[in-house]
């Protein structure tokens, strides 16, 4: 009969020989598992307060967004974002809805999967802002995969929802020095009067080396290829069929408010 | 009692992880360019330091000779996701501005260096003595440089307005150099050099041939 007492099987491992293979393999064991118990318990406990922080910093990025961006703040009928309209859309459909569900997702086809995202929320907010009737603004959250991290950010599109009138990064984890460079000011500022489509209606915005040359394009950052392409997916995806492509017809077309 | 407290006091000067043995001067050159950033680096890896040589002092007559050091690792990895969590919970601007380098305290030479040369080996007191003299022996160095490089750089201490630049009216012209990552290397080299020309014992003997030739002639 083996002893199974939990206080005389520690005693034995105390005092087994440390370099034994029994030894070796708890001792391995227990170290991950308290690691794993420390930094699980530390997210958990701090994780309300890091997602408000995160938020907050989301805010005050739409609203440096909308403070830089030529012309904007005083489209704008109140001051900064909470003059802005907010539309919770269903991408399924385009109904609306009244709030952000973060469980309701559509899985994406790799060849559709252009940002590298694996799945899309179908719930979206987008903001928009009018001059008398007519749409002055629309902003479109946006993100996608760059090369090491998940790059976020807003999209600002003028009346013609054509033209961008700006795009700030709110979060991303890429190379600092290198793919962390999109989310400068100085990069960033390439963006305003990019055409997004071409008359036919194909999407065309690319960021593309040396570039700039056409209206569509926005120079790339060397030595962040990967940085660069991930920027130019997300936008692409985001404005595209599977992400705010309808949305924006139908905002055209006026059948969205 | 001066002899108990010989692991607090030893590295602060006589054995500064800095200045002699020249360990931890990745981050030392990172985060120095304001006096802010480089005392939050200072103290989160003083308690990184300080909680990973407790803990392995307390575990170290179990832990097996062969996976020692990624034991280490791993306790050392845990400490630095939470202190990098706290960081990002309560002072979240800071911690933007740090980035990576909280992260990179895993890789801190200082603290695998005390961790395997003194907490393995002595008593958990005196290992939380030697790893607080330690973190507060590389903080020292920190804030001295982050003194220097913040000063002549931006006129400014703890963002503060020391000297008012010519940019803001005043008269100060900052020295620009001082921000980059060279002006790091060389005021660490000017400091190190000042310390052992006050404590001659600092000076390491001449190791190579022509070290030696050069000390002959």
């Amino acid at each position: 009969m083996p002893d199974l007492n939990p206080i005389s099987l520690w005693q034995r491992l105390l005092a087994a020989p440390n370099d034994s293979r029994g030894k070796t393999l708890t001792m391995a064991f227990l170290v991950s598992f308290a690691a794993a118990l420390a930094v699980s318990s530390a997210a958990v406990l701090l994780g309300p307060r890091l997602d408000a922080n995160r938020e907050a910093e989301r805010r005050a990025r739409l609203e440096a967004l909308i403070a830089e961006t030529p012309g904007l703040a005083e489209v704008l009928p109140g001051s900064g974002i909470d003059s802005l309209e907010v539309l919770t859309v269903d991408l399924r459909d385009l109904s609306l809805a009244d709030a952000v569900d973060p469980t309701q997702m559509t899985e994406l086809t790799p060849d559709d999967d252009i940002a590298g995202i694996g799945t899309r929320h179908d719930l979206q907010q987008i903001f928009m802002a009018r001059d008398g009737r007519d749409l002055a603004l629309v902003i479109l959250p946006v993100y996608g995969q760059g090369y090491q991290s998940t790059i976020r950010g807003y999209l600002a599109l003028g009346p013609d929802l054509n033209t961008v009138i700006g795009l700030t990064i709110t979060e991303q984890g890429e190379t600092p020095g290198l793919g962390a460079t999109i989310q400068t000011p100085g990069w960033l500022a390439q963006w305003p009067g990019t055409q997004l489509m071409d008359e036919a209606g194909e999407i065309r915005v690319a960021v593309v080396r040396g570039g700039g040359s056409t209206a569509y394009e926005v120079d790339a950052i060397t030595g962040a290829t990967r940085s660069s392409n991930g920027v130019q997916n997300m936008i692409r995806f985001w404005v595209g069929p599977l992400g705010f492509g309808p949305v924006l017809d139908a905002l055209r077309s006026g059948d969205l408010p | 009692m001066r002899a108990a407290l010989k692991p607090l006091f030893d590295p602060l000067l006589r054995d500064n992880p800095v200045t002699v043995q020249i360990l931890g001067i990745c981050s030392a050159l990172a985060v120095t360019t304001s006096m802010t950033t480089a005392l939050t680096m200072s103290l989160a890896l003083t308690a990184v330091l300080v909680a990973s040589s407790a803990v392995i002092s307390l575990i170290r007559r179990h832990i097996p000779a062969q996976i020692r050091l990624i034991l280490q690792i791993t306790i050392i990895a845990a400490m630095v996701i939470v202190a990098d969590l706290i960081l990002q919970a309560y002072a979240y601007a800071i911690s933007q501005r740090l980035s990576i380098f909280v992260s990179l305290i895993v890789t801190n030479c200082i603290v695998l260096g005390r961790a395997e040369a003194f907490a393995m080996s002595n008593p958990v007191g005196p290992s939380i003595l030697d790893a607080l003299g330690n973190g507060v022996g590389y903080s020292a160095i920190l804030m001295v440089i982050a003194f220097l490089r913040e000063l002549l750089g931006f006129g400014t201490l703890f963002g503060a307005t020391v000297f008012p630049t010519v940019a803001e009216g005043g008269w100060y012209q900052p020295f620009g150099f001082m921000l980059l990552a060279p002006s790091a290397f060389m005021l660490l080299g000017l400091l190190v050099w000042a310390l052992r020309s006050w404590r001659v014992e600092q000076v390491e003997p001449a190791t190579t041939r022509v070290d030696r030739e050069e000390a002959l002639s």
